[in-house]
């Protein structure tokens, strides 16, 4: 008979082991999956994970494409993780990257034609703020009234989604559009157009921004007091107690973090990337960061990594569309595979598995 | 459209139907310890295998059952990673809804702007006739009924049953129920998969009578609510019916207001029930609501020797 033994710790091997077999074990059930849909399995397999880098009919344009994707993903990823790690489940992250999209195209579009040289910066402020504030009505009805932070973040999603279809077809429409939906184009608006900072290289300051995310969350986590806290109060609730961790002070730091972070992704993509503000132009990045952060184990360098896979699924998955048509919804329930598997692989940094041989035990 | 009571309460029955039965199953899987966080995957899932088994067999009967079976299959991953592998429930629920969208939209390609066959309304004999209420109240398809009827056996089965007095004390404390001798997991896994396969009927209701047809994320947030309702129920059956039926009303209303065109942003109605079940969550909350959940509700359970 199997059964489970939990280890004293958890094993420092498999929980670098886990996320790759996870990688493996969706990769075998996602070309089960593509064969069912009439694919040839390893062609779909390798369209979507070795031709936008190696191909070289591709690559040229997926490359970039890489940043471009995995920038949102881990400036979102990072804010999740620290809540993650402190049991506070912020999962309304997209809702908060549309509001930031909001607030900081708003105020351009507010400014235009105007050409300021500091309207970027003040942009990313705003993005920044509108994504806090989105973050902060759960945070502060969970530490007010105890009410569930999952559940309000979540529903604010939808909320934010109709404020977001609103703008596009009211207040913030372009009014030379000829009555499409869809705002101005700040690819067109030179002081609001967060550009390429290296031509053709994908990287934005919003990959700038992931980056020093990614060191800012690594030297809290290592180094800093409130990081020892976020990780105590997860990981022994009581002990945080007992040291003097004010709950409510960690959950809207938590909160507020990942929202910032959630906003300002959303600005650099609308002020970026996608140019304007429309009904779709988020791609539920902030869904995705969810599994990008538990991918990465909510460890900084994980999440960098986790997001460039994440990253890469998403453009070989646009690939697969165009080159084998296979559905974008497949790629989508390989991209929940992907979590499935993770946290399935997870039992065995917990736990040891024991073969009882007999009547031992 | 006409905005009056009598005109009113069978469309929000039959709008509260779907969260009734996620949220219903759902209160069985929290009262055994079990925070399943996938309603939204698993009423979305019954929503297209549901609609798949109607279109194939021609009978809402059978699709009904294809969408509990969907939603108990999915369950089924959940109850297999949260009580045999001891992932963390959290994140395993979300990970159920995000792979179920997803698959229900691989599913359902081929769906698309079918019609699927009616459900055909039961009237009561005798309480039908009755002027007034009886257009009101006993002229309903089979689901409306069912779901009341499942409220009701909910209700004494959890509160007269032996089974239901141990699946609550399983989700109080799981370490003394084990102790006494119940097997946690199991009886955790049975929750999880009447969760599922309730989820997948009131999936399986939207696209088969709501609505009816299958369109791409079409719980739109549902299966979110019905968790919420619970919250917002402390745990209890009949209140989980009085804030299904205040959410179908609200549901209702904005539709009506939404086609009467009144001059109101088509966004604020839109977001209204999302509005409404936040601002329930805090009154309740603030009242204390939360001292009613299970004492083991989301903890996982794993007996050491």
């Amino acid at each position: 008979m199997i059964r489970l033994e939990r280890r004293p710790a958890p094993s420092k091997s498999w929980t670098y082991l886990a996320p790759l077999l996870a990688v493996l074990a969706t990769m075998i059930a996602g070309a089960i999956m593509f064969a069912l849909l009439g694919k040839d399995p390893f062609l779909a397999i390798k369209t979507i994970f070795w031709d936008p880098i190696f191909s070289p009919q591709f690559g040229s344009y997926s490359r970039p494409q890489l940043l471009i994707k995995a920038g949102p993903l881990i400036l979102i990823a990072i804010g999740l993780s620290l809540g993650f790690r402190a049991g506070i489940w912020n999962i309304g992250a997209e809702g908060q990257y549309i509001m930031g999209a909001l607030a900081g195209a708003g105020l351009a579009l507010a400014l235009y034609p105007m050409e300021l040289p500091i309207l970027l910066p003040l942009m990313v402020i705003a993005g920044a703020l509108g994504g806090w504030a989105w973050a902060m009505i759960p945070g502060l009805l969970r530490t007010m009234f105890n009410t569930n932070e999952i559940l309000v973040s979540l529903l604010l999603v939808y909320v934010a989604e109709q404020i977001l279809s609103a703008a596009a077809v009211g207040f913030l429409r372009n009014p030379e559009g000829g009555g499409f939906p869809g705002s101005r184009n700040l690819q067109g608006y030179p002081s609001a157009h967060n550009a390429e900072i290296i031509a053709n290289s994908g990287i934005h300051w919003g990959v700038v921004a992931a980056l020093i995310a990614v060191i800012a969350a690594y030297v809290l986590l290592q180094r800093h007091v409130l990081g020892f806290h976020i990780k105590l109060a997860g990981e022994a609730p009581r002990a945080a107690k007992l040291a003097g961790v004010n709950p409510a002070r960690l959950i809207l730091f938590c909160m507020g973090v990942s929202g910032t972070l959630a906003g300002m992704a959303g600005l650099f993509e609308v002020a970026g990337p996608a140019g304007k503000i429309s009904i779709d132009f988020g791609a539920g990045y902030g869904f995705t960061a969810i599994i990008v952060a538990f991918l990465g184990r909510l460890h900084p360098v994980g999440i960098l990594l986790a997001g460039l896979l994440m990253a890469l699924t998403y453009i070989g998955g646009e690939l697969a569309q165009l080159m084998l048509s296979l559905p974008a919804a497949a790629i989508q329930a390989f991209q929940g595979m992907l979590l499935f598997f993770l946290l399935a692989f997870d039992v065995f940094s917990h736990y040891r598995l024991r073969i009882a041989t007999g009547r031992a035990a | 459209m006409d905005i009056s009571l009598i005109n009113l309460i069978p469309l929000l029955m039959a709008a509260s139907t779907p969260i009734l039965l996620a949220g219903l199953g759902e209160l069985v899987v929290e009262k055994s310890g079990v925070l399943n966080l996938g309603v939204e995957g698993m009423m979305i899932t019954g929503a297209i295998t549901g609609f798949m088994a109607a279109v194939a067999t021609g009978s809402p009967t059978l699709g009904f059952l294809g969408g509990a079976a969907g939603g108990a299959v999915l369950a089924l991953v959940f109850g297999v990673l949260t009580q045999g592998l001891m992932s963390n429930q959290v994140a395993t629920g979300l990970a159920l809804t995000l792979f179920s969208l997803g698959l229900s939209a691989l599913l359902g390609q081929s769906f698309v702007g079918l019609k699927p066959p009616v459900t055909p309304e039961l009237h009561i004999p005798v309480l039908s006739d009755i002027p007034v209420l009886g257009p009101m109240l006993f002229e309903h398809d089979g689901m409306v009924y069912f779901s009341l009827v499942a409220l009701a056996a909910v209700w004494a089965f959890l509160r007269y049953s032996r089974p239901g007095l141990i699946l609550r004390a399983v989700g109080e404390n799981h370490a003394a129920a084990h102790a006494l001798g119940y097997k946690v997991t199991r009886i955790r896994i049975f929750a999880i998969l009447f969760g599922g396969a309730m989820a997948g009927l009131g999936g399986a209701y939207l696209s088969l009578v709501r609505v009816p047809q299958w369109t791409e994320g079409m719980t739109a947030g549902a299966g979110w609510i019905a968790l919420a309702l619970v919250v917002f129920a402390a745990w209890r059956p009949f209140p989980l019916l009085i804030g299904a039926y205040l959410f179908g009303g609200i549901t209702v209303l904005q539709l009506n207001m939404q086609a009467a065109g009144v001059n109101v942003p088509v966004e604020l109605l839109s977001m209204s029930p999302y509005l409404v079940t936040i601002l329930v969550l805090v009154v309740m909350s603030a009242a204390g609501a939360a001292a009613g959940a299970p004492g083991s509700l989301g903890r996982a359970f794993h007996a050491s020797r």
